[in-house]
């Protein structure tokens, strides 16, 4: 059976050319890049020329790059560094209901230090208002983290309209760009950002390496500690195999851009109006505009989400659920919360993000899937919309 | 690789008893859509008290579905107050365990199929020591996180 995979949003796979400037890091050019020896200058090569390349990807200088070990250690950094650097003039951040975990549980950890967290609200298509934002700024606010682009249901925020209002406020700005790398176009300098997070294997970059850039001046304390790497902010041994593929995918990524925007873009519309077309009471959630080019969220009435992927799995389409009942977590989706979904719909809620992979054929081979398992799982079902519910 | 075991796959892949009795002589839901599951249990009972058939109709995960699936398995050929008598524990041993998130499907399948013969019981003037104290429209008290497991 052949498989279709379409959670890119998850993680994707590794291309070869990446995995081609990998392997010789591991075997021949072995070296640490903190040795004075050439094997180890060669190394130390290897890692600038990563860096260069990620710079690129969001137009930073090389020296704004430092690589960390995933997303979620950029986000701790950011979160932890900046709080701990200001701790003296306010503790008060600001984010919004939707971030990743890698952010919201890092708040909360921060709450419990004595740091004060706002969380903003979305309207209805998913977007955070720079208004709101303006609104809760106070004195004390010494960082503003809101995300580029969600991961449930791929709404782009306006960041750059939101940097702007942190930034009249001398306040720094923050922005997860985890699934926003690769997926839109980014200029840091542009949006006005001081601190972005990035993520290699959201990009057909291996896992275990990141980034965070960040903005030349602007002030963070370290958040690991030991020796002098990455310019003495982030100590430990460099995981230079995944930074020089992180540097490889940031290249593949940035000329490839716009063929990959217009690629997944076009069989996400086709994946959504096929599955319209094929299949009752249905809703999309978020905005249609301004959105992650391969991302589609949806809600099947009256049939629960997990019950769909484990079926879908069964023929060999791997989907995520964007909700409760999903490996073990029952709690519901926070970001279809704040977005208004009802709860019945949103425990039947699915997100498909096709990618550099996916073919025309697979579309159409999984809305074929999709409509009989909805069926199945429908017919199976005591609720049928008339309970009220 | 799958997310359960292989019972509990070859139940909710190709459940047995799907569908719902008509004119039975019992019937019983418990659960709501929005908690995140619901079950209908529907049995038809004999002269003897014994169960002859039922049928069941879930919302709800694959945990869910392999649950009514197995349950409504083990009562057929029961009499009603073995049925009663049935444990959400003796369903998950019978499905050969449930992660421990899960192990409310197996609570949901047992309420499900109390209520059916709550129904059952008060259509024909029935009394059995296993109803006692039992509410149909108690509400859902299994919840996510409790773990019932013995």
């Amino acid at each position: 059976m052949k498989q279709i995979y379409l959670d890119y949003s998850a993680t994707t796979p590794v291309k070869e050319d990446v995995v081609k400037e990998m392997i010789p890091y591991y075997t021949d050019v072995y070296g640490n890049p903190s040795s004075l020896y050439s094997v180890g200058l060669e190394a130390k090569a290897g890692l600038e020329q990563a860096r260069e390349r990620v710079a690129k990807l969001i137009n930073a200088e090389p020296s704004e790059i430092r690589f960390t070990s995933c997303g979620t250690e950029a986000d701790n950094w950011v979160l932890e560094g900046v709080a701990d650097a200001f701790k003296n003039k306010g503790n008060h951040i600001i984010t919004s209901k939707i971030e990743h975990h890698a952010v919201l549980h890092t708040c909360e950890h921060l709450e419990k230090q004595g740091f004060e967290i706002t969380y903003l609200d979305i309207d209805s298509n998913g977007f955070v208002k720079p208004e709101d934002l303006e609104a809760a700024i106070k004195d004390t606010t010494v960082l503003v983290s809101i995300m580029m682009v969600n991961n449930e249901i791929g709404t782009i925020e306006p960041i750059k309209e939101l940097a702007a209002v942190a930034k009249a406020h001398g306040v720094l700005f923050h922005t997860d760009a985890v699934q926003a790398l690769g997926n839109v176009p980014i200029d840091v300098k542009d949006l006005g950002v001081d601190f972005l997070s990035m993520s290699a294997h959201k990009i057909y970059g291996p896992k275990g390496v990141g980034a965070l850039y960040i903005r030349k001046g602007a002030r963070i304390n370290n958040y690991m500690h030991g020796g002098g790497q990455e310019a003495r902010k982030r100590a430990g041994t460099e995981n230079m195999a995944g930074i020089v593929g992180f540097g490889k995918a940031a290249e593949l990524a940035m000329n490839g851009l716009e063929n990959h925007i217009a690629h997944c873009s076009s069989l996400r519309d086709k994946l959504w109006e096929k599955m319209q077309a094929a299949i009752p009471n249905i809703q999309v959630n978020g905005s249609m505009e301004k959105r992650h080019p391969g991302n589609l969220n949806v809600s099947f009435d009256y049939i629960e989400g997990e019950a769909i992927l484990l079926l879908l799995d069964g023929n060999g389409i791997c989907v995520s659920t964007g909700s409760a009942c999903s490996s073990g977590s029952l709690a519901p989706s926070q970001v279809l919360e704040a977005l208004g979904v009802p709860v019945t719909k949103m425990n039947g809620t699915i997100r498909f993000t096709v990618g550099d992979f996916t073919t025309e054929e697979d579309i159409d081979r999984v809305v074929e899937v999709l409509t009989t398992v909805v069926t199945r799982l429908r017919e199976m079902s005591p609720v049928t919309g008339k309970e009220g519910w | 690789m799958a997310l359960y075991n292989e019972t509990v796959m070859e139940h909710f892949m190709n459940p047995h008893n799907v569908g719902e009795i008509e004119n039975a002589d019992g019937k019983g839901t418990y659960g709501s859509p929005v908690c995140g599951d619901m079950m209908q249990i529907t049995i038809k009972v004999d002269e003897e008290e014994k169960i002859v058939d039922a049928k069941f109709k879930t919302f709800g995960c694959g945990s869910a579905i392999a649950s009514s699936s197995m349950a409504t398995d083990m009562i057929i050929g029961m009499n009603v107050e073995e049925a009663l008598d049935l444990s959400n524990k003796k369903i998950v041993d019978e499905l050969g365990g449930l992660p421990p998130a899960k192990i409310h499907c197996s609570v949901l399948a047992e309420h499900a199929i109390k209520s059916a013969i709550y129904d059952y019981a008060t259509k024909y003037g029935k009394t059995y020591a296993g109803l006692e104290g039992f509410d149909p429209n108690a509400e859902e008290d299994h919840h996510h996180d409790e773990i019932e497991e013995e």
